[in-house]
């Protein structure tokens, strides 16, 4: 279970406006803005659950990613995961997670995937058995075969973010954190990381959270919704609850964020 | 202990991959050490009886160091571990249940190591059949062969440790460039890499001889070449331990520090 109450966190942003006589100003004094990206953020996640994580951006969900997964200490407020709090029990927390980064890679580029995976068996000290069954059920779902003994750098982006979903749940992680995992994908892949998700959701029960722009995902994937803008949670309920029937989600949803001007 | 090894055996493994890289980095490395070698050949000639070192000591100093090269130069960071904090990558390591600090030692050891394999048995063997005052010489004995491997390894140590603060500090700086500046320039001057800390004017050296600087190569060239007294060579590997344990105790506190107030760049 996870909970979450009250979590703060600001960054410290230095600003300037363009051109030189600026920057030399800035040289002896700097402005510094403080951007609060999360507010009194709480909210609770029942094992199993399917969670999808949304806002426009720079709404804070990263930065609420980040934290659940023990990246990242916040400012004030507690959190809680099976029982630990991630930033201070960091290490024995991160064995029971698995997270995607979309826009990162946690593959070893100049390697073979397959290297890559040995070494988080390793890393995660993966039983033998489990780590072959695991091995094969997802190659064989997500459809990795040939992958597997090409160099990362070689892969198209479609089938490297197959390879990084994989990567991460060789564990067989409890929870699995997944921001923005279809960003760039083709349909076809779209559809298969999609499925999977699903899939393992249904059969092992992980939970997952997931953050994304894209509403199909959601759709596709999720019974609760969590809206976060400006750092505050918005509003905590089920796709109808923001589509409230329209067909044109992302108009939409537009429309949602506009009227909290977020 | 064994996810360690097994960081620093994808890394190694890596490392043997480049093999255009080792071959340049050979010919770079004979192409260095006979220059040096004949600029301090024009100097020895000048009165030989000026320095320290014999001028065959000083030849095994300079082949030495060319071959190990990969364990001792300070420029040789990890752009990896800088790239991952600056881009933010580091969020992905920090998602696994290891220690950064060990991980990213192991890692900058095995690296420097498969670099050295595949580079230092050319240079060594070449070296070893050139004419005699400029060729490597044989150890002076067995025992000293054997303290000079130990050395080796310790000033290995010693040089990742001290390449660890450079990374850790760089979560507070965010740009590693001026670190990465300031710090290789003088590892290069203190430690001996370009001329032997035996060189400098006395009292310099006895002060060189205390810093970190001068438990990186230092130690492990000179007792190669024979101009080491034991006495000396005792206090050189106590100050090696020394260094190794307070540089190491030192930069798992920046780094514990910076886990703790750690921003995640580029979102």
């Amino acid at each position: 279970m996870i909970t979450m109450e009250h979590i703060c966190k600001s960054y410290k942003i230095a600003k300037r406006n363009a051109g030189l006589k600026e920057a030399c100003k800035s040289f002896f004094h700097r402005d510094y803005e403080e951007i609060h990206a999360l507010k009194d953020v709480s909210f609770t996640i029942q094992d199993g659950e399917m969670v999808g994580y949304i806002g426009p951006n720079g709404a804070g969900k990263s930065s609420t990613i980040k934290i659940l997964s023990g990246i990242l200490t916040p400012d004030a407020g507690t959190c809680l995961i099976n029982g630990k709090i991630p930033w201070k029990n960091r290490i024995q927390h991160v064995r029971e997670i698995g997270v995607v980064f979309g826009q990162r890679s946690q593959l070893w580029w100049d390697v073979p995937v397959i290297d890559s995976f040995e070494l988080l068996k390793d890393i995660y000290s993966i039983p033998d058995h489990t780590y072959r069954s695991n091995l094969d059920e997802l190659t064989e779902r997500l459809n990795l075969g040939d992958l597997l003994r090409s160099p990362v750098r070689q892969l198209s982006l479609g089938q490297r973010m197959r390879c990084e979903v994989a990567a991460s749940l060789l564990h067989s992680p409890k929870i699995l954190f997944l921001d923005e995992p279809t960003i760039g994908l083709d349909a076809v892949s779209k559809l298969a990381v999609r499925d999977f998700i699903r899939n393992q959701n249904e059969i092992h029960g992980t939970t997952v959270i997931l953050t994304t722009h894209d509403m199909q995902d959601i759709e596709a994937l999720t019974k609760r919704i969590i809206l976060i803008g400006k750092g505050q949670i918005l509003l905590d309920g089920s796709f109808s609850d923001i589509t409230k029937g329209n067909p044109h989600i992302d108009e939409t949803l537009a429309e949602l964020y506009r009227s909290y001007d977020i | 202990m064994k996810k360690y090894v097994s960081f620093f055996r994808l890394r190694f493994l890596m490392g043997l991959q480049y093999r255009t890289a080792a071959l340049a980095g050979i010919v770079t490395q004979f192409a260095w050490g006979g220059m040096e070698i004949l600029v301090f050949k024009a100097f020895y000639e000048a009165d030989a009886s000026a320095f320290p070192m014999s001028f065959s000591a000083t030849a095994s100093y300079i082949w030495m160091q060319q071959a190990f090269l990969a364990f001792f130069a300070a420029w040789m960071l990890e752009n990896e571990i800088f790239d991952s904090i600056v881009n933010g990558n580091i969020a992905y390591e920090l998602c696994r249940p290891l220690n950064i600090y060990h991980m990213w030692f192991s890692r900058s050891i095995a690296n420097r190591l498969s670099r050295a394999v595949l580079r230092c048995f050319p240079i060594l063997i070449v070296a070893a059949f050139l004419p005699k005052p400029y060729g490597l010489c044989m150890p002076k004995s067995l025992p000293h062969f054997l303290l000079f491997v130990i050395t080796l390894l310790l000033g290995l140590m010693v040089t990742v440790s001290f390449c660890m603060l450079v990374y850790s500090l760089t979560f507070f700086t965010i740009s590693p460039q001026g670190l990465r500046m300031l710090f290789t320039t003088s590892v290069e001057f203190f430690a001996g890499a370009v001329i032997p800390l035996p060189f400098f004017p006395e009292t310099l050296q006895k002060i060189m001889e205390l810093l970190p600087f001068a438990a990186m190569q230092n130690v492990a060239l000179r007792i190669y070449s024979g101009s080491m007294s034991n006495e000396a060579m005792l206090k050189a590997i106590f100050l090696q331990l020394f260094w190794l344990f307070t540089l190491t105790a030192f930069g798992k506190k920046l780094c514990n520090i910076a886990e703790k107030r750690i921003t995640v760049q580029g979102g």
